[in-house]
């Protein structure tokens, strides 16, 4: 899944990083759109092995978007401010 | 009095508006930073705010609102990022999470604004990167100014499919098709009722005109057959028309949704008993025209309460707020409840007509095939509940919703059943031969949602 | 309307479930009558813990027996109801606690439930993911845990299999005993008549024998559950500790469920829920056990009803006040690893008029002053 910025797409960058990796960024992204907007393509896998997930309602509803953040812990990706230097994994 | 009002959309708004100005400071609790709910969600900064662009013809209500709760939050109790994880109706408290704090909040009375979420139809294929629900889709645009993806397919029923489509289109997205399982003939047999809903229908009206003229695919009674893909996500979308012809769309995305369904969660919890409404096919926490609960002291509004849109939400969050204030004693002014009243009860009969024109496609659910997954949380397929409502069961046949949760484990992930349970009520129905309200709804459990555990503190019994 | 038997059982927990399925195997017309559906309270909403080690020394001889039974789970029912041998940990955290589990290697011994002592030097090597706080366990390698969703309903669909007839949504409202005959009475109105009944109904057991002039200070006990999200799977063996604060398990589908102090209920509706402090001190100490759950998200959590004894041990055996009348009730909140073997039991105590199972411990007039 990729993203597609549509507007305002031109927002000071900031750089995170996913599993080591750098991901560059906007200021005001959701964790979500940083990753899935750059080239993560997916946020976690499913513990069941049926596949990749990458959210699925963007309102903190449908728990499918958790990801850890080093330091805060798993959270959900939609609904957690992208800040610059943050160390994610999936899952 | 201490009054608890948790939901900053527009139903908590306009209560925390006339509690406040009847001389209350409630404690105001919402899970995002800032007042608005989904409807009117703002973007964070740096991105720009220009709420004609984002909120097209909702844009001076939008406005409106965020005045409203700008003006308010700074007086009342606002705990932004704050979750209620429980609530316990005899004891009169709320149980609340904010950046890894508990909380306990006592009150006397509590009103309830705790929204909507899409409601979904299975397909197969639904979990891949790329799906959302329209919702979510138009979150990504509206809060993040990004498309789920550069060609979109946006399948459903419901006037959100033709909204989302429109705001896509013309923010530069693709659109690959909008898939209507609702068929025209079904719509039109509602149009005379829709009429009621005046310039709301009319804004319905213009977002399908202007699709149509922009030459955007559209299809109405479609049968969606499978999304496809793979691990980079989806690829494209198999969809049956009317005439029952196979048709394939590319895509590398699809936004899908049907209609919306009550985040009840904690009315449950609350003990607040709930009915199904057969028009909605939801089932809904039963509340009087005023928000009133049969638990004292708990109150509803919003579409949390059943859904009403966000015109009828701040209509009925005023209206609970004034029916609390009654219910405690206070004198509230009869000519802003009889217009308030008013107002409502003509929202409804256009509600009606709305629920008529876009009926949940049950059908469509029930026949979700066996290897498709239902529950996404835990992984399980539709056959997997299936196979738990048949008398070959070896723990014998499921008779009802909450058993058969607890035979198969659907709806016992972390989403507990938000996300499959109106589709998995479907296929257990059609299962056992029943309709659908016969066989119950998933029993709410706290956490509302997911809790945490802390990191281990020194055990203080702990001999080294 | 009118339902003739030759036993009723009254409560469809597992213990009732099982009696009904070992009546009906032996050809009795038994008839079950069940509240709401079966294994809804205590049976159903329990930890799951198939656990024999730790119990008080007079419960061993029937967990020894339940325990046969739930091997052969899978031939009884069609289903092994998840049940999986992964063995007990009985963790100490304390000097104390560590001698109390010394002296019940003792009493495991004089029952043959094999039992190991895992002392200070192996408890962390052995599981390096237990927290500092443990001291040393005690390990019963044919424990384990099984899913209480399925017991009481596989036991059921057996039982029906084999002739018994379970009625649910069936609630009753009186009771009488005349010319050698039980004659209960359904909210509905039907009536169930027959010359032998079982009260196996959990903690409303106690209002039963109090009807036969036979009361017992049996008390509402309601267990505090939560489980978490799937996280790989690292616990292998069922965790308790000494004094049964916390208890814990992980399923191999990677959700860890985690129990502790207890929540609150009517048992007048019924209804019951865990409490959320009782839910947050849990979780605490079970992280103490396991410092790695931490991070991990609690999904769901979940309360019922059990009948507790004031000395924590269940009223099994004949009624003192009534002929016909037999009593399982009140296993104080660690009847599920019994329940089979209860159902054996009572349907010899019913059809042969003993067992060989030492039931005096469990008499119900024991909480009568001495005379």
């Amino acid at each position: 899944m990729r993203l597609h910025r549509l507007r305002d797409a031109d927002r000071p960058r900031i750089a995170l990083t996913l599993d080591g990796r750098t991901i560059e960024a906007q200021q005001g992204d959701t964790l979500l759109t940083a990753l899935l907007a750059a080239d993560a393509g997916h946020l976690r896998r499913s513990e069941f092995g049926d596949g990749e997930r990458a959210g699925f309602c963007l309102m903190g509803a449908c728990q499918d978007c958790w990801v850890a953040v080093e330091g805060l812990g798993r959270v959900r990706a939609c609904a957690t401010p992208a800040e610059a230097g943050m160390a994610v994994k999936r899952g | 009095m201490r009054i608890a009002v948790v939901g900053a959309g527009p139903a908590g708004v306009r209560a925390v508006e006339v509690l406040m100005a009847a001389g209350h400071r409630p404690v105001w609790i919402d899970e995002a930073p800032e007042g608005g709910g989904r409807i009117y969600q703002r973007p964070p900064a740096p991105l720009q705010r220009n709420a004609r662009t984002l909120y097209g013809f909702e844009a001076k209500r939008a406005t409106a609102l965020h005045a409203a709760f700008d003006a308010l939050k700074a007086r009342a109790d606002w705990r932004p990022e704050t979750l209620a994880w429980h609530i316990r109706p005899g004891a009169k408290r709320l149980h609340t999470l904010h950046r890894g704090t508990q909380a306990v909040v006592e009150y006397d009375a509590a009103l309830l604004c705790t929204g909507a979420m899409d409601r979904v139809l299975p397909v197969p294929g639904w979990t891949l990167p790329g799906v959302t629900t329209l919702g979510g889709a138009q979150i990504a645009l509206k809060a993040q100014g990004c498309g789920i993806g550069r060609r979109v397919v946006f399948l459903g029923s419901g006037p959100l499919l033709w909204l989302v489509a429109y705001q896509y289109a013309k923010a530069g997205a693709e659109v690959a098709a909008v898939l209507d399982t609702t068929p025209f003939a079904t719509k039109a047999a509602a149009a005379p009722g829709l009429l009621r809903g005046g310039a709301t229908f009319a804004k319905g009206l213009f977002y399908v005109g202007w699709l149509r003229a922009h030459r955007v695919p559209v299809a109405e009674g479609v049968t969606p057959l499978a999304i496809e893909g793979g691990a980079e996500g989806v690829a494209g979308l198999r969809w049956r028309d009317a005439s029952g012809r196979e048709h394939a769309v590319a895509c590398d995305a699809v936004g899908m949704g049907w209609g919306l369904r009550p985040e009840a969660q904690l009315a449950d919890l609350a003990g607040i008993p709930f009915r199904f409404d057969a028009l909605q096919h939801n089932w809904v926490p039963v509340r009087d025209a005023a928000g009133r609960t049969p638990v004292a002291g708990h109150y509803l509004a919003g579409d949390g309460a059943g859904i009403g849109g966000a015109e009828v939400a701040e209509l009925a969050g005023a209206r609970a707020a004034l029916a609390l204030l009654q219910d405690a004693g206070q004198a509230v002014e009869a000519t802003t409840v009889a217009r308030l009243d008013a107002a409502l009860a003509r929202q409804q009969r256009f509600r009606a007509a709305l629920d008529r024109a876009f009926p949940f496609p049950a059908h469509l659910a029930a026949a979700l095939p066996d290897e498709a997954i239902l529950c996404r949380c835990e992984g399980l397929r539709a056959g997997e509940l299936r196979a738990a409502a048949r008398a070959d069961n070896a723990a014998g046949p499921a008779p009802e919703m909450n058993r058969a949760k607890a035979f198969s484990r659907t709806g016992m992930g972390r989403c507990q059943g938000r996300v499959c349970g109106a589709a998995a009520a479907e296929i257990l129905a059609a299962e056992l031969g029943q309709p659908v309200e016969a066989i119950g709804r998933l029993r709410g459990q706290p956490p509302v949602k997911p809790l945490p555990i802390a990191a281990p503190r020194p055990a203080p019994e702990a001999v080294p | 309307m009118s339902t003739e038997g030759e036993v009723l059982v009254l409560g469809g927990g597992g213990a009732g479930c099982s009696a009904a399925l070992h009546l009906a195997q032996r050809g009795v017309k038994v008839v079950l009558l069940e509240r709401g559906l079966v294994g809804s309270q205590a049976s159903g909403v329990n930890y799951g813990g198939v656990r024999q080690q730790g119990r008080n020394p007079a419960e061993l001889p029937i967990a020894r027996r339940s325990r046969e039974l739930w091997g052969r789970l899978k031939d009884i029912t069609g289903t092994e109801a998840e049940f999986t041998v992964t063995g007990h940990l009985k963790l100490a955290r304390s000097d104390a606690e560590e001698a109390e589990l010394i002296a019940y290697l003792d009493v495991a011994k004089q029952h043959d439930l094999p039992l190991r002592m895992v002392g200070r030097n192996a408890i962390h090597r052995e599981y390096p993911w237990l927290g500092p706080a443990v001291v040393a366990g005690s390990f019963a390698p044919e424990d384990g845990s099984a899913n209480p969703r399925l017991l009481a309903p596989a036991l059921a669909q057996a039982a029906r299999a084999a002739g018994a007839e379970i009625r649910e949504h069936t609630t009753i409202v009186a009771q009488h005993h005349a010319a050698g005959q039980f004659e209960l009475v359904s909210g509905a109105g039907e009536t169930f008549r027959a010359p032998v009944l079982l009260n196996m109904a959990g903690f409303w057991g106690g209002a039963v024998a109090e009807a036969f002039g036979e009361p017992v200070p049996v008390k509402p006990l309601s267990p505090n559950m939560a489980v978490t999200e799937p996280v790989p799977y690292f616990i292998e063996p069922n965790l308790g500790v000494v004094g049964g604060n916390v208890y814990l398990r992980q399923i191999p589908r990677g959700n860890v469920i985690i129990g502790g102090g207890h929540g609150e209920s009517d048992p007048a509706v019924p209804w019951a829920r865990p409490l959320p402090e009782v839910t947050l001190e849990m979780l605490d100490l079970a992280v103490q056990l396991v410092p790695e759950l931490a991070g991990a998200q609690v999904i769901r959590s979940w309360s019922g009803i059990d009948g507790k004894m004031p000395d924590g041990i269940p009223v099994i055996g004949p009624s003192r006040t009534t002929p016909g009348l037999f009593h399982a009730f009140g296993f104080s909140g660690h009847g599920f690893q019994l329940g089979p073997a209860i159902g054996a039991i009572m349907s010899e105590l019913v059809l042969d008029g003993r067992t060989d199972i030492p039931l005096d411990a469990f008499r119900i007039d024991r909480f009568q002053p001495a005379a």
